[in-house]
Formats: structure tokens, C-alpha cells, sequence
């Protein structure tokens, strides 16, 4: 290379006095997100896992239908089960929603991040709406793929669901659209943590061992609080003939409405330390 | 590989005249003003102010730990200063429009995804400041790393993530450049491309900021220096006033009666300095001085070298104090001090 190289290029000639667009901070984040692998394994996961669970579960139904007892038959709710993947998708979203943010500071990629957009709020926005996004689009196909495929595996005599029944359209939309938000919860977790390890034990805390936890108090505390659980929740959601156990749900909108709540509240939390902190 | 035209480089002095027009001082500059900057336990930056001016390269020479990374971390808008400003051109970063065209850094700890590749780590910056995609292949081409572009930065040595971060801080051909340890990590022809890259740079005008913890390295590429220790200024101007004000010159006596004729050099308003191997550093006297008052006094010399201190000695004379963690002292002999750097190595 000789010395007399220079480092210019047409760039300064066009370049305007512009601030960065969010449009082009949202594509930035995009690309972040599809260049590496992860991203990839992630969703394949979560399709293997939600579309998996759903097909096993229709084969398995189909083949003790005879055998399943009255109440069993009674409750049945061929649309839940299709949706019973979900449950193992939530914690694979929270992955994906977690890496996002996680991964920056793990790489220390951040620091490239904040040097070419330099408003936090601007990158916490375009995460935001990539992970939205990409959230919604994934977890309605997903979750309108598990119920079509749930139904196809089911054999007569075992009832069918439609999406024209009423609630069934409700629970397989909604379904998604729990998934997307839980996506969200877990990237404020992330932004609030700034840690992998971290990050995915507070939610999987939230989302599994709170219940449990719940679960072991005394009735009259755990009455009262089971139904705020991000759990019940989404199994209010999913469910077209609710009946799960006897503790109270919150009707599945307004649960969705606490459950986006939760995700703003994390995203917050973690908007506010972000734009505070040393990266 | 020339990658730009006359066309562009006229339209960037135009556009420099016109900052210069616009009047910030007639220089595009960083400038830092009394940053402070405080960790749990320690003070990595302690009220520091500087100016770095366009046009040259910029030394910002310290011990390590002396608080360089930290700096620049402020400058570039990462880490929030606890007191003081630092501006680029007057312009706090988070108040940049488009900061990659405005300022490109290299820090020292890496801000690359080891998954990515290099083309996809320099196009999501891109990206967020309308930077076109040609630009990307060609700062990659600038730095060597075109046949390397899509194989995942995991698998680069650290030469060549050095590079890439090289390139990032190209990419928006900014007019500011921060480069915190360069070299760190190169090859001699590395190290060679990246002081003649600097040095380039700053002749386009340019205003090029680089640390280092090498007086050495810093001789060779820096026109100007600031020299910290222990996050306080110690220094700032050029690099040759910093030789002459920091080290000056001595004059090496070796005498059979050292004790008797340093005392009496001493006398006589010099700085006498007991070197380890019996001989005797004597400042503020020049040899022909040295030679009569021994002559004078019957004494004989052994040795009446006139020296020069080395660029690294000054440096480390001047920083001495403001090194975290050195060798133990030695205690001199009364009315003489015993040198902790033996001044073995000299130059012409
Ligand atoms: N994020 C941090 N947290 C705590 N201490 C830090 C941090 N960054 C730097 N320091 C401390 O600040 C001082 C200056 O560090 P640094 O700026 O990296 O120095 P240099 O780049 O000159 O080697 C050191 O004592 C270092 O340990
Ligand atoms: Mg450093």
C-alpha cells in the first residue's frame, strides 16, 4: 500500500446535516439480527418446538380418545392442545428477546451500536420495533401453524375446533400475540440485566418457578395472586373452555392487557438504566 | 487501490474552509474541559482538559491504567463524565447528527460480534447513518480484508479484527478519528501500514487522536503529544518541546574522586545524579563547565560525555510519579540521587 493513499470517498459530497433516522436505526437493528446465527437456530427451535408439540399432541389424543374418561372427554379442548407448544415457545421467544440485548453487551458490539447512533432512546426504539416485528409475524404463524396442524393430526371420534367456533380465532391469535409481548418482557429483562445468564434465569424464574412458588403459599395469598402470572395468563389466552383448576383468570384481554403491562414496564426500567449507564 | 479522486479531496478542503468560515475557532477540534470521571474505588480521569487540533496527528501518550481508554470512552459519548465536557467541534456526541460521519473511533476493547462477519458488522453501521453499501466494500478493501468480508470475525486474528475496527471508524469518512492503542496486536507490517494510515489521514486535514502507552511509537507518528498520568495532565504540546522540556541534556563524569567532585558540582548550582554502574549524570552544566571546575580542582576525569536522554526516559521521567505500580527506589547517597532508571541507553 502506498503512502500517498487517501481515505476519502464521494460520501462527504452527499453528506447532509441530517439526524439518523429511526428508519434507518430500525434497519441497522435488523440486519444485527438476521447476521448472525443465533437468530436463525432460535427461531427454528421455536417453530420445531411449538409445531412439534402441537402434531404429538393430536397423535397422542387421537389414540387414547377411546380410552379418556368422561370428565376427561368433557373438558376437552381440542384447541388448547393444539396450543400446549406455546408454553415451550414462550421460553425460547425469551431467548431470542434476551440475546438481542444481551449479546451487545457480551460482544461488546454496544459500543459500535451507540457510536453510530448515538440517542439511546433511538436504539432502545428500533429493538423494540424489530422485536415487535419479528415477534408477531413468527409467533401468528406459529401459532395458526400449531392449531392447523394440532387439527389435521386429530382423529374423529375426538371433536374438532374451528377457527369459526366462538373463542377458537380469540386463542389461536391470542396465543401469538402472548408469545410476541413475553419476547418484549424478556428484552427489558435483558436491558435491565445486560447479561445472558442472567437474563434468561429471571425469566424462566418468572415464567416457571414463580407458579410454583405461588402454588406453595397459602391459599389465601395464592388465590388472589395466581392469575397475574404470566403462566395463567397465557393459558387463559389459549384456552377456549377455561377450566384450569379453581383458581380465578382474568378474562383473556384483560389478562393480555396486564401482560402488556409487564412488557412496558420492563422495557421502561430498562429504557430509563440505558440511557443512564456507561455502556 | 486509490479510492478517492481530485474532485473529492477539493470538495473536502471547500468544505473545510467553510467549518473554518463558520468560525469555531477557525480549527475543527476535540476539546476536553475538566472531565472527571469516577469508578467505585478509583479515579480513572481526574479534571482533565486538552485540545486537539486538526491537521496533525495527536499523541495521547500515558502509562497504563493512566486513564486514555476512559477518555476516549467520554469523548465518544459511552461513559458519562462525572464533571466536564468533552466536544468535537464544538458538539457534545450525542448532540452529532450523523455520528459516523462526523467522528470514527477504534477503542480498545473489542465491539465486534465474533458471529457476524465483517461485512455485516461494518453494514448495520452503515445502515443507521445512510452510509451507501459501496462505502463498506470499499473501507474493507482500504484495510485488506475484501477476501475475508463474509467469513465470521470469531475466526480473525486479532491483526485482523484490529483492521476491521480500522474500517469501522473509516466508514462514514469522518473528519475526527480516535485510535486508542492501534498498534496493539499487529505485525511490523501492520504496525507500519497503521502509522502511515495516520499520518495520511492527518494530512488530509483531518484531526487524528491517538493513544498509546509507547513514547517510542508515539515519536514516530505524533506531531503533537498529551501526556497523562494517573488520569491528571502532565503534559501537552509538541513532541519535540517535550523531548527538550522533559529530558534536556546531561553530561556523564567518571572520575576516581566521584564523591569529591560531585560535591562540588553541586556547589556550583548542578543537578548530580549517581548512576548505579559509579558514574555520575550531571545536568545544568555543560562539559567544557565540568572540565575546568575539575581541572581546577585537581581531580581527575575518567569520562566528560555530553548526552541525551532517550524519548522513552523522558517519558518515564516525567510519568514517574504517576506510575500505579513501578520498581522499588533506591536510596541515594547524601546530597546525591540514585537513579531508579539507570540512563544506559542514549542517542545522538
Ligand atoms: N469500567 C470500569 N470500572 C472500573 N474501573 C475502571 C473502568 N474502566 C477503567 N477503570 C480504571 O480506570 C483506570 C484507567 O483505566 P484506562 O482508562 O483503561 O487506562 P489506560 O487506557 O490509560 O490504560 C484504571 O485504574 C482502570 O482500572
Ligand atoms: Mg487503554
Amino acid at each position: 500500500m502506498s503512502t500517498d493513499l487517501t481515505y476519502t470517498s464521494h460520501l462527504t459530497a452527499t453528506s447532509s446535516h441530517g439526524r439518523v433516522r429511526t428508519r434507518s436505526a430500525v434497519k441497522g437493528e435488523w440486519t444485527k439480527l438476521r447476521s448472525v446465527r443465533s437468530t436463525a437456530w432460535t427461531l427454528l427451535t421455536l417453530a420445531v418446538l411449538t409445531l412439534g408439540v402441537a402434531a404429538i399432541a393430536g397423535v397422542a389424543v387421537s389414540g387414547s380418545w377411546t380410552t379418556m374418561s368422561t370428565v376427561e372427554r368433557l373438558s376437552f379442548d381440542p384447541t388448547a392442545l393444539s396450543l400446549r407448544g406455546m408454553l415451550f415457545g414462550q421460553l425460547v421467544v425469551g431467548v431470542l428477546g434476551i440475546l438481542v440485548m444481551s449479546a451487545e453487551y457480551t460482544t461488546g458490539t454496544i459500543r459500535s451500536t451507540l457510536m453510530a447512533v448515538s440517542s439511546r432512546t433511538k436504539v432502545m426504539f428500533a429493538k423494540i420495533a424489530v422485536m415487535t416485528v419479528l415477534g408477531l409475524v413468527v409467533s401468528e404463524v406459529l401459532s395458526f401453524g400449531a392449531f392447523w396442524l394440532g387439527q389435521a393430526l386429530l382423529r374423529s371420534p375426538a371433536p374438532h375446533a374451528s377457527l369459526s367456533q366462538p373463542g377458537v380465532l380469540r386463542a389461536v391469535a391470542g396465543g401469538g400475540l402472548v408469545l410476541m409481548v413475553l419476547g418484549l418482557v424478556a428484552l427489558g429483562l435483558a436491558t435491565i440485566l445486560r447479561n445472558t445468564a442472567g437474563a434468561i434465569t429471571a425469566y424462566v424464574g418468572i415464567l416457571l418457578v414463580l407458579p410454583i412458588i405461588v402454588q406453595a403459599l397459602p391459599s389465601s395469598i395464592s388465590q388472589p395472586v395466581t392469575k397475574y402470572l404470566p403462566f395463567h395468563i397465557s393459558d387463559a389466552m389459549t384456552s377456549v373452555t377455561h377450566v384450569l383448576g379453581n383458581s380465578p383468570s382474568l378474562s383473556p384481554w384483560v389478562g393480555f392487557a396486564v401482560l402488556c403491562g409487564y412488557a412496558a414496564a420492563a422495557l421502561g426500567v430498562g429504557t430509563w438504566l440505558f440511557i443512564r449507564r456507561d455502556a | 487501490m486509490i479510492v478517492t479522486t481530485r474532485v473529492d479531496q477539493t470538495f473536502i478542503h471547500h468544505r473545510r474552509r467553510v467549518t473554518l468560515a463558520a468560525g469555531h475557532e477557525g480549527d475543527r477540534m476535540i476539546e476536553v474541559r475538566g472531565i472527571t470521571k469516577r469508578y467505585k474505588d478509583t479515579t480513572a480521569v481526574s479534571d482533565l482538559s486538552f485540545d486537539v487540533h486538526e491537521g496533525v496527528v495527536t499523541g495521547f501518550l500515558g502509562p497504563n491504567g493512566s486513564g486514555k481508554s476512559t477518555t476516549m470512552r467520554m469523548i465518544m459519548g459511552l461513559d458519562a463524565p462525572d464533571e466536564g465536557t468533552a466536544t468535537i467541534d464544538g458538539v457534545a456526541y450525542h448532540g452529532l447528527g450523523l455520528p459516523l460521519r462526523e467522528v470514527g473511533a477504534l477503542l480498545e476493547a473489542r465491539a465486534i460480534h465474533p458471529g457476524r462477519s465483517a461485512f455485516q458488522h461494518l453494514w448495520f453501521m452503515a445502515q443507521t447513518n445512510d452510509i451507501p453499501r459501496s462505502r463498506v466494500s470499499e473501507v474493507l478493501e482500504m484495510v485488506g480484508l475484501r477476501e475475508v468480508a463474509q467469513r465470521r470475525v470469531g475466526k480473525f486474528s486479532l491483526g485482523m479484527g484490529q483492521r476491521l475496527g480500522i474500517a469501522a471508524a473509516l466508514l462514514g469518512d469522518p473528519p475526527t478519528l480516535l485510535f486508542d492503542e492501534p498498534i496493539n496486536g499487529l505485525d511490523p507490517e501492520g504496525i507500519l501500514w497503521v502509522r502511515n494510515l495516520l499520518k495520511g489521514l492527518a494530512l488530509e486535514g483531518r484531526t487524528v487522536f491517538v493513544s498509546s502507552h509507547l513514547m517510542s511509537e508515539m515519536a514516530l507518528t505524533a506531531d503533537q503529544l498529551v501526556v497523562i498520568g494517573r488520569g491528571r495532565l502532565i503534559s501537552a504540546g509538541s513532541v519535540s518541546d517535550f523531548i527538550a522540556e522533559s529530558s534536556g541534556q546531561f553530561v556523564r563524569v567518571r572520575s576516581p574522586q566521584g564523591d569529591g567532585l560531585a560535591a562540588l558540582l553541586v556547589q556550583r548550582g548542578a543537578h548530580v545524579v549517581r548512576e548505579s554502574d559509579g558514574s555520575f549524570s550531571v545536568s545544568g552544566l555543560d562539559a567544557p563547565a565540568i572540565g575546568t571546575i575539575a581541572g581546577e580542582a585537581g581531580l581527575h576525569l575518567h569520562e566528560l560525555s555530553p548526552q541525551m536522554a532517550s524519548l522513552e526516559e523522558a517519558f518515564m521521567e516525567l510519568t514517574r510519579d504517576s506510575v500505579e505500580y513501578r520498581g522499588h527506589d533506591v536510596a541515594g547517597a547524601s546530597g546525591v540521587d540514585a537513579r531508579t532508571t539507570p540512563l544506559t541507553e542514549t542517542r545522538k
